[in-house]
């Protein structure tokens, strides 16, 4: 009789060390992985580099009257970025973004083909910066073009 | 020579040597008519070693920054005595182990090398070619070029079409949204520090997966073996085998001389970021097949950019490749032929693009 109410009994000191060393095992894995994690962070951060805030504005000189000659153009900085210059045949003026919608190369201006055109990847555009041959998914960002005495303003164009 | 044998036999006493040194001298290799193809490997191990040899010589002088490598490396070519030849052999021996490592990669696949047990020494492998073209692509920036400038920003740009990690990936690669001085300072980092340790730990492993497993016999010199014993022919690993790859690396140091030295590895121009592509630019020709690819896409494919489906199969086909002998061994009872039609398919596709890339405008 008593063998059998010791069998009742028993099963529970034979789950508790399990319990416990799960419990450790719990405690010591969340602390370990808890140090790993504090030692990954700042590392990640670390990784990724800093903002960095383009001060060029919203407007540019990008060149002065006299400079380009009709069916010519002309790389500018805008901001941190290039961006182009065209006088048409016809002696206008048009801006664009010189950074190709492809693979971000940088575009020049074809006065044989009067079109926009870039080296890496033959993709070409229009005069408005319409993409119209080539690999190129989207049109340049165009720029409105604004001549104050003997200077050419661009600026970047308002979302309405 | 009595003081060389005692050194020698001081140390053998306190290292035991010669039974360390013992699997090396029962290792053999096997001998038949495409025995010549095992060469390969060692080959490009002994590039290896000229590049980290070479590399090691050009960090005396170079300087990164987008101020100062140019012109760094322009005086390691101008003033420093021999910097235009070691230079020269850097850029040379960077193309040829690149060439010899895919060689050695087709010719596993052709020799079926691959298969179980042998898919880990594949895996390590294509990681290692992964990483040597991560050497090319890295180093490729450091002389601060036209060329190296516009083919880094379109080479991180592709990175940036891959979805949701591409950006982020971009911008960790660039050190910021756009190519600068900080991305030559990241690569630098990446070329001189990061790849060297990774592939080093790596070849190691290579080696010692060659090393357990032994040399892998082609099945259909196998077949032959087996329907004729008589035919099995093998010679020692040591000396027989490493006196001949010896001989290869010999070879294969006198073309590199003759290249660096006759074809002396141009610098071009310094990158203007506010310059427009140049025409006629072009990757590596290693990278040609890519570039050709990516420039016959069109730009929409249904609703999604050419690009980016371009990147994603570049992508796929590239883990597929890591994964081939995996793929393979689930079907053992299939004949194997699929993967080399498959390989065979890559290599003349490679081939054929990169011509083409080559010969058009």
């Amino acid at each position: 009789m008593s063998m059998g109410s010791s069998t009742v009994i028993e099963p529970k000191p034979a789950t508790t060390p399990v319990h416990r060393r799960k419990f450790i095992e719990i405690l010591l894995g969340s602390g370990f992985l808890a140090t790993g994690l504090a030692f990954l962070y700042p590392i990640v951060r670390y990784l990724v580099p800093p903002r960095t805030l383009d001060l060029g504005g919203d407007s540019v000189v990008a060149a002065k009257t006299g400079e380009l000659k009709p069916n010519s153009g002309k790389i500018f900085k805008f901001g941190s970025r290039p961006g182009l210059l065209v006088r048409t045949a016809a002696g206008d003026y048009r801006a664009m973004s010189a950074t190709c919608t492809h693979l971000s190369c940088t575009v020049q201006y074809r006065d044989d083909l009067r079109e926009v055109w870039c080296a890496c990847h033959n993709g070409k555009y229009n005069l408005d910066g319409r993409n119209i041959s080539g690999p190129p998914p989207r049109p340049l960002e165009a720029f409105d073009v604004q001549v104050r005495g003997d200077e050419i303003f661009v600026r970047r164009r308002r979302e309405a | 020579m009595s003081l060389l044998r005692n050194l020698g036999a001081w140390f053998n006493e306190r290292l035991d040597w010669n039974s360390l040194m013992a699997p090396l001298r029962k290792k053999t290799v096997p001998r038949h008519r495409l025995s010549y193809w095992y060469f390969l490997g060692g080959i490009t191990l002994f590039l290896f070693m000229i590049q980290v040899v070479t590399g090691i010589l050009l960090l005396l002088y170079y300087r990164p920054g987008a101020n100062e490598a140019f012109e760094s490396v322009q005086y390691i070519m101008t003033q420093v005595q021999f910097g235009w030849l070691l230079r020269s052999i850097h850029s040379w021996s960077a193309n040829l182990m690149i060439f010899t490592a895919m060689a050695h990669m087709f010719s596993v696949l052709l020799l079926k090398a691959y298969r179980k047990p042998r898919e880990l020494t594949w895996i390590s492998g294509v990681i290692l070619l992964f990483l040597v073209l991560g050497f090319g692509f890295s180093g490729y920036l450091l002389p601060w070029n036209t060329l190296a400038y516009f083919a880094t920003k379109v080479g991180t740009e592709i990175t940036g079409q891959v979805p949701i990690i591409g950006k982020p990936l971009m911008v960790f690669l660039r050190g910021g949204e756009d190519v600068t001085g900080a991305t030559l300072s990241r690569f630098f980092g990446f070329h001189v520090a990061v790849l060297p340790g990774l592939a080093t730990v790596l070849v190691l492993v290579h080696l010692l997966l060659v090393q357990r497993f032994g040399i892998s016999v082609p099945p259909k010199v196998e077949q032959e073996w087996i329907v004729n014993p008589n035919a099995r022919r093998e010679m020692k690993f040591f000396p027989n085998f490493a006196l001949r790859e010896l001989m290869a690396w010999y070879v294969a140091l006198g073309v590199l001389g003759a290249l660096a030295a006759l074809f002396p590895w141009n610098l071009g121009v310094k990158a203007d970021p506010f310059a427009p592509a140049p025409a006629g630019i072009k990757p590596e020709w290693y990278f040609l097949f890519m570039f050709q690819t990516l420039k016959l896409i069109p730009s929409k494919i249904g609703p999604i950019d050419g690009e980016v489906l371009g990147v994603l199969a570049f992508g796929l086909a590239g883990l597929i490749w890591l994964l081939l002998p995996l793929l393979e061994s689930r079907q053992p009872s299939r004949p194997k032929q699929w993967i080399s039609a498959f390989a065979l398919v890559a290599l003349v596709y490679m081939t054929g693009m990169s011509i083409y890339g080559h010969l058009a405008k």
